[in-house]
This record gives C-alpha cells, structure tokens and sequence, in this order.
C-alpha cells in the first residue's frame, strides 16, 4: 500500500477530533443515566466523584499518548489532537472537584478550611488541578503565540501533574492499591518513553559516548 | 493465521461455542484472567450497569432472605440521630473486601454464597464449647430489632435496623471462664466463594481470614449486638450473612461479617485493619471526632439517607457515635488519643 494514502488529512483530523469529542463526552452521558436510574450504588456522591476522578486520570493517560503515538506512526497531524484531549483532562477534573465541593461538602467552605487542608491527598490533589488550569488557561492559539518559548515551558507541567495526580489516588484510598499502581506503572512508561528528549539524557548519552571514545583510544 | 469466512463464523453464537455456565459468568472469568482495564477493575457494578441499560441481560439471581419473627426493642432510640437509611442503600453500599474492594463488588459478587449449612463455633476460655448450625444461629436466642447509628473510618454513616440479639447473651450459654479478658471473631476462609480471599492484593492486602476483637468488657455491654437481619429479613451475604457483629460505638470495621469462630481468650486479640496498617487503624477504633485518621479527618461524616443524589448531608461525628452515655466508662482511665 502506498505510504502516503496513510497519512492523517486535516479532513480525516476533523473527523478524528469529533470521534474524540463522542468519546470524552459518552461517559459523562452514562454516568447521568446511572445516577437518574438509581445505578451508581448506595452512595451515588462518593461514586460519582470516583468516576469522575478516574475519567480525569483516564484522559491524562490518553494526552500523553499521542506524541508517541505521533511519532511512531509519523502522524505529525495528530498532535493537533492534543489540546483537545487535554481539555478533556480539565473537564473531568473540573466536575471531580465541582462534585467534591457542591455533593460531599455542600459548599460548607468553612469545613473545607478546616479539615480538608488536613487530609494530604486533596492538597496534592488540589496542586495538580491548578496547574492543570493554567495549562488550560494557556491553551488558545492567541496566548500560545504570546508566550513563546514559556509555553512549551509551562507545559511541560504536564509531566509533573502526570505523577501528582496518581499520588493523590494512591494516597486517598484505603488499602485497595492495585489501580493506583497500574497508574503509576502506565504513566512511568509514558514519561519513560520521553526520556530521551530530555537535557539530562542528552548530556549523559554525550558524555557516555566520549567516554566511550577516551576508552577505544587508549593505547 | 486462518482465514475465516463470514458466513462460517455467522453459524456460531457465542452461546453454542461457550458453555452455558462458562458464557453467563463470562464476566467474572474475564476479570479472574487479568483481562480487565485499571477503569474496569474499579466497578464491575458500572460494566454491569451498561448491559442493564442498553440490553435485557438478566442480573444474577439475588440472595434469598427470609422474614424473622422479632420483637422491638427501642431502649437505644434515643441515641439516634437521623433518619433510618432506605433497604436498598444499606444492602447496595458496603465494604465486604472478601467479595471486592468497591462499595458495589459485595453486592454483586456475594448472592452464590452459602449461608446453609454454616458453622459458628465458640470456644476457648469458656465452660462449655458451642458449635452452632444456620438454624440454631437464628433460633437459639429470642431475637429483637435494634436501631443503631453506623459510622464507616471512611467517613461516611447510615442508620440502620437490625435483628438479632445482644453478644453477652450468647456467650453466658457458653459460660465465660473467670481469666478470660477479650473476644476473638474470625470471618469465614473460603476463597471458591469469596474472590477477594483468592489473592492478597484483590482483596485489599488484607491477610485473610478476616480478624477482628474486642475485650471482654465491650464484648459484655448489652450495646454490642449479633446480627442474623436487618430491615426484619434474614441479612443479605453483603451485610454478612448469616451472622454479624454490630459495635455500634466503633468504626464499621470493627464489626465483622459472616463470622465462623468466636474465641473468648486472655490475651489481646489481633484486629486485621491493626495488622495491616497500625499507624491508622487502632485495636479499640472507638468513633472519635477528636482524633483525625492520619490522611484525613474525622470530625464530620455524609450520612447515607432516603433520597436522591442532592439530599445528601454533612453532620458533625459525635464522640463513640452518640452512644458515649453508655460505653465511655469502658475506658475510664485510657488515653483515647494513644489507644485509638
């Protein structure tokens, strides 16, 4: 087949971008569904913010897989997909949080002040969404151009909220670990994917090979 | 690789390649496999959820439960605060990690199990040994109905009726020998029937068989009860058929489900949620808004009550959940703080 019938179009990307918007959006449309019919369990509130939470999480996993995936494939188009995907990352986490205060705290902020700041989960929790809403405030074309080289510094954020935000859910369940360490696992083997575009790993593959060099040379 | 033709492939349902039994509990095989998602594990109910909607699938047969003839006993009433949470929230919201680590695995995954024949013994330091079957647990001792406040170490609280009677009953049959100091309990052991037991980590990391204890002074008050029902019905697996501790004045944990083994003993018995992380969970788990769980706080709860997904409420924890009138001598003397 020839390679080029393979590629992504900007026409196949608007198709794409709107498969994604079903996507992000279906789950929103079920939880309704499971609430309204009485389905999300004896205490839809607690249930409604792990889903929530996980939708958050599950979209984070899904933005940090398309540049590799871009890449592998050699699809540069799809990069395009990205600030979609990571809108999504920002809606979930915005109705996790927005269930949070308005269903389980009933907007009691006093008691916010009070207790939550002692639960250490929610404040790492809280860091990751405020820098999640800087990456989302940051997201038009207008700033983007505005910003310059700081944007893609800012954004790279995305690799630290990428370990927050499975520390929040390690730390805020009982002793049911397994997911929380699928998590970890899956964004270590993202992250670890974009190791070598890193300074550091540049530096080290440098000195290593000139080191490499010193000991072929030697006498 | 084989190549198969459509109109081979449409000769076969999935139900006439896959045994019947096989193809109805796919679901569960699928995930004992390992063949599941991080979102799948997180609420086999969702999963559940989709085929009840969009399809006819027919659930799997509920427990049956059968009514008890009781007396109402309204001594604790009083105590109350709040509303009776609705039957279908107290038997659709529980942690049973025997059957799974969501509120909704137990409800799901606990209607197969066998109740009849069961055996509950009662032995150590006491005069006479008992081993109860399934009929003597429920007819031995007249049974009553009891309202009693319900507080999760999560955080969250029900009120609920339940039927049965009081321990200290129970264990004047066996006859408490004059050394003994505290009361052993132990959940049933059986990994066929209970999938959390089959793998340490499925089951939350807890070392199974669930152990749970009290001393003999708590085991004593007539405040702690054993459960066989609730809501006037026989008690669903997911509650912890066929019987139960209920503590009114501790954290849910310290009320352990489906118990096969109560032993009175002299020495301080081991408590699974102590073993597993002893830095949280304490031997007396005594309902405390003083004393925060060490990642978050305990001064409030969400009470679990009739009504839909915004009547829910926030109220304040009262120290050993309201019943401090009646248990806090238990513990003249005790630093609470230290002993949590």
């Amino acid at each position: 087949m020839n390679k080029k019938q393979l590629r992504l179009t900007s026409r196949s990307l608007f198709w794409l971008k709107g498969l994604m918007h079903c996507i992000g959006l279906l789950p929103i449309i079920y939880l309704v569904l499971l609430v309204l019919n009485d389905k999300a369990g004896g205490d839809p509130v607690q249930y409604i913010i792990h889903y929530t939470g996980t939708g958050a999480l599950n979209a984070l996993v899904a933005t940090l897989l398309i540049s590799p995936l871009a890449k592998k494939f050699k699809q540069g188009l799809l990069l395009q997909t990205r600030r979609l995907v990571g809108l999504y990352v920002f809606a979930y986490a915005s109705l996790h949080i927005l269930a949070f205060f308005s269903l389980d705290l009933l907007f009691a902020w006093g008691l916010f002040f009070e207790e939550v700041v002692k639960r250490p989960y929610i404040l790492v929790g809280a860091a990751g969404y405020l820098l999640l809403t800087a990456l989302a405030l940051t997201s038009f074309k207008a700033v983007m151009r505005k910003m310059g080289k700081r944007w893609q510094k800012l954004h790279n954020a995305i690799y630290l909220i990428a370990l927050l935000i499975p520390v929040h859910f390690y730390w805020s369940v009982k002793s049911e670990i397994i997911e929380p360490i699928l998590y970890f696992l899956i964004m270590g083997l993202l992250l670890g994917l974009r190791l070598k575009q890193t300074r550091w790993w540049k530096q080290l593959s440098i000195k290593n090979s000139l080191r490499g060099r010193q000991i072929n040379s030697q006498p | 690789m084989t190549i198969i033709n459509k109109a081979a492939w449409d000769k076969f349902k999935d139900c006439d390649v896959t045994p019947e039994e096989v193809y109805h509990d796919r679901r569960r095989i699928l995930k004992q496999m390992g063949f599941v998602g991080a979102g799948a594990l997180l609420s086999s109910r969702a999963n559940a959820g989709v085929f009840d909607l969009f399809s006819s699938e027919e659930e799997k047969a509920a427990f049956a439960r059968v009514a008890l003839p009781h007396a109402k006993q309204t001594e604790y009433d009083h105590l109350l605060y709040g509303e009776q949470t609705p039957e279908n929230k107290v038997i659709s919201h529980n942690n049973f990690y025997e059957f799974g680590t969501s509120k909704t695995d137990p409800v799901d995954n606990a209607q197969g199990l066998t109740v009849n024949p069961w055996q509950l013994v009662i032995d150590g330091e006491v005069d006479t040994p008992l081993t109860l079957d399934y009929d003597d647990i429920l007819k031995m001792l007249p049974l009553e109905e009891r309202i009693y406040n319900f507080r999760c170490v999560e955080a969250w609280s029900m009120v609920i009726p339940w039927v049965g009677f009081s321990l200290a009953k129970l264990l004047k049959k066996a006859g408490v020998k004059s050394n003994a100091t505290h009361v052993a309990f132990e959940t049933l052991y059986d990994p066929e029937q209970m999938p959390g037991q089959k793998n340490r980590y499925s089951g939350g990391g807890i070392n199974y068989p669930y152990v749970e204890g009290l001393t003999l002074a708590e085991a004593m008050t007539d405040l702690t009860f054993m459960s066989v029902g609730l809501y006037g019905k026989t008690l669903p697996p997911q509650n912890g058929a066929p019987i139960r501790l209920v503590v009114p004045w501790k954290y849910g944990f310290k009320s352990i489900k489906s118990i096969v083994r109560i032993h009175v003993t002299d020495k301080q018995p081991r408590s699974s949620w102590n073993l597993l992380a002893p830095s949280e969970y304490g031997f007396y788990a005594n309902v405390n808004p003083q004393v925060d769980h060490p990642r978050w706080s305990q001064a409030s709860e969400r009470r679990i009550a009739a009504g839909g997904l915004f009547s829910a409420k926030r109220i304040p924890t009262l120290p050993f959940n309201g019943y401090g009138d009646l248990v806090s001598g238990l513990y003249d003397g005790l630093n609470l703080r230290k002993n949590f």
